[in-house]
């Protein structure tokens, strides 16, 4: 055996280690989630539950509430998504190639909305929602989702707008494009694995929000994750970790398309400031 | 005329610009704009391309005004230093994007293609990307781009200055290959005064934002029309001078006057038209020391210590240095001068 750990080498043997724990602590909770969901009798003492099964699945996808706040989260992310697009990329465009006054503080000024405590500023999004009569309404939930993902949804595409070096669309322009063929042939196919990976994020962290939807779409919009806090504390863990295994879902089927579409070194350069 | 550049002048923020350009470029010809970094060649280049605006001054194309164009209606064609292609399309959409948005039926797209690719000798890479190409492939690709489009001017922006020397010297054989072959008129952009010379028609330095001398390579080495494009263009040497009425003189050497200059000089002597010989002493000789013999190959560069007017480099065959040594007494004959005022020296 000894030999063996010599010819593999302590730097190895290091790396093998570490990789074991990180294996443990990332799969660890998963695989426990995974079990629990599959579970419908499983006491302290052993490894394994006693007796696996689907009823848990069953008494989650049989409640209304359940299946209607899946399709109201995948529609909200769906028009986050949609409406953030439309509000943001013109604007990463403007940012990486309209020179204007005060242009690195406004790009910068998109991290405000991430910088303080979220429920402080949700309660006086509350307050100005009362006002105009957006609270309880599918726009005041969008609205909410929105302001989360303005700045991935800047930032990342403004980025990938200027990694575009001018010449690729001088040389467009050259062989007789009109700016907007230019803009539709050339920038922004060549931006589009930023814009996809920005446009993923955003879709995600629509689902997945639940503090705001929480102040501004109760009562009649409770999304997945709102459903999930509530069967969370009345129902025993299973039910939960049914649950999460559906909300986890689609970010992992998004993002293995995403990878196939985008390297991951694109998906890291999306944050590189210049 | 298949271009003229009349009266252009463009004034950047920061002082740089151009001003009082003024170029004839005739049909099938290669004129290369050679010029340090900051000269204004670029914008030269750019404002032909339409890329750029110029605060004044026309410039016509096949006898008509494209000053108002934008760079899509312009008959040019530009291949850029880098960052030519587009990195999501493959080669044959690279080539065939331009002739797209001219409408032209799909066939003759292709066979379009075909023929420029042959061109650059790249024949079967359509569907290649650009990544996965080297980049003199890349910059032959760029190249293809624009010849397929036929431009009434060709526009080159240091289209090589990226590559290894290797193939900068390769590149650079086939371009002048291929603008025998299609005829097309060139303005080629370089700071590279090598390129300049083995490659150009003519060649217009610049300097300043100015135009310093339009003229064929040889006349550019033989006659520089300023003391700036002596220095700037191939080896010089510098030596202090009296012009007085009929010739020249530096210390007992005695030049014609071809220009009719007076009063102090700056004479501008190529290395290979200095002799050495072993007479110290006499007409038309400046005596000095050997400081250096460099043998280069073929040929060698002796660096000489003159009595009263500082260094001087000459070129010299293997055969007459070879007892050459540094520290050895000998005499400098001058074959060829050429004389500035030396109020221009004070202004570069």
């Amino acid at each position: 055996m000894l030999w063996y750990w010599k010819h593999v080498g302590m730097r190895r043997i290091v790396e093998f280690v570490l990789l074991t724990i990180f294996a443990i602590f990332f799969a660890g909770p998963l695989v426990n989630l995974l079990v629990l969901a599959f579970s419908e009798k499983w006491n302290y003492p052993d490894v394994l539950p006693q007796v696996w099964g689907f009823k848990w699945w069953e008494f989650v996808l049989a409640k209304d509430d359940i299946v209607s706040s899946i399709s109201l989260s995948f529609l909200i992310a769906t028009l986050v998504t949609i409406l953030s697009i439309v509000v943001c990329i013109p604007a990463a465009y403007a940012f990486a190639r309209i020179q204007f006054p005060l242009k690195k503080i406004f790009l910068f000024s998109f991290l405000l909305t991430n910088a303080f405590p979220k429920m402080g500023l949700y309660v006086s999004i509350a307050v100005l929602f009362y006002k105009i009569g957006l609270m309880n309404t599918l726009l005041g939930v969008v609205l909410i989702h929105m302001i989360n993902v303005l700045m991935f949804m800047t930032w990342i595409p403004t980025a990938a707008f200027r990694s575009i070096h001018r010449a690729q669309e001088e040389s467009a322009r050259d062989v007789g494009a009109s700016p907007f063929k230019v803009f539709r042939s050339v920038t922004l196919p060549m931006a589009m694995p930023g814009i996809v990976v920005a446009s993923i994020f955003t879709f995600l962290n629509s689902l997945d929000e639940a503090q705001g939807t929480f102040l501004v779409g109760i009562p009649d919009y409770k999304t997945m994750p709102i459903v999930m806090y509530s069967i969370i504390s009345d129902f025993p863990s299973s039910a939960g970790a049914v649950f999460s295994i559906i909300l986890t879902l689609p970010t992992i089927i998004l993002l293995v398309a995403a990878q196939r579409l985008v390297s991951a070194d694109v998906l890291a350069s999306g944050f590189q400031m210049k | 005329m298949q271009l003229s550049i009349r009266e252009l002048a463009k004034r950047y923020k920061t002082g740089d610009g151009v001003s009082g350009i003024n170029i004839e470029i005739e049909k099938g010809e290669l004129v290369t704009l050679l010029g340090p970094s900051g000269c204004g060649k670029t914008t030269v280049l750019r404002s032909i391309g339409g890329f750029l605006e110029p605060d004044s001054g026309d410039i016509l194309i096949e006898g008509q005004s494209v000053i108002q164009l934008p760079p899509e209606k312009r008959p040019t064609s530009m291949v850029f230093q880098s960052y030519n292609l587009w990195s999501h399309m493959s080669v044959y959409d690279n080539l065939a994007f331009g002739l797209k948005i001219r409408k032209m039926p799909k066939a003759e797209i292709r066979a379009a293609v075909d023929e420029a690719l042959k061109l650059v000798r790249l024949s079967g890479f359509e569907k290649k990307y650009p990544a996965e190409l080297s980049g003199g492939q890349q910059q032959r690709v760029a190249l293809a781009r624009s010849l397929l489009l036929k431009p009434a001017v060709l526009l080159l922006d240091e289209p090589f200055s990226a590559l290894d020397a290797k193939l900068r010297h390769e590149m650079r054989e086939e371009l002048r290959e291929i603008q025998m072959k299609t005829g097309l008129t060139m303005v080629f952009v370089t700071h590279d005064q090598e390129e300049a010379l083995s490659l150009s028609d003519r060649i217009i330095v610049m300097n300043h934002g100015r135009i310093e001398q339009i003229a064929k390579p040889q006349e550019i080495y033989d006659a520089p029309a300023s003391l700036y494009v002596a220095s700037f263009i191939g080896k010089m040497n510098f030596l202090e001078g009296v012009a007085e009425e009929g010739s020249v003189r530096i210390g007992k050497l005695r030049l014609p006057n071809d220009k009719d200059l007076r009063g102090r000089i700056t004479a501008a002597v190529r290395p290979e038209d200095v002799q050495l010989g072993e007479q110290i002493v006499g007409e038309n000789i400046l005596p000095g020391k050997i400081k250096q013999v460099m043998i280069l190959g073929h040929y060698a560069e002796v660096t000489v210590e003159l009595a009263e007017f500082g260094i001087i480099r000459a070129f010299q065959s293997k055969e007459v240095v070879q007892h050459m040594q540094s520290g050895q007494d000998v005499g400098v004959c001058i074959s060829k001068a050429a004389g500035f005022p030396v109020d221009e020296a004070k202004a570069i």
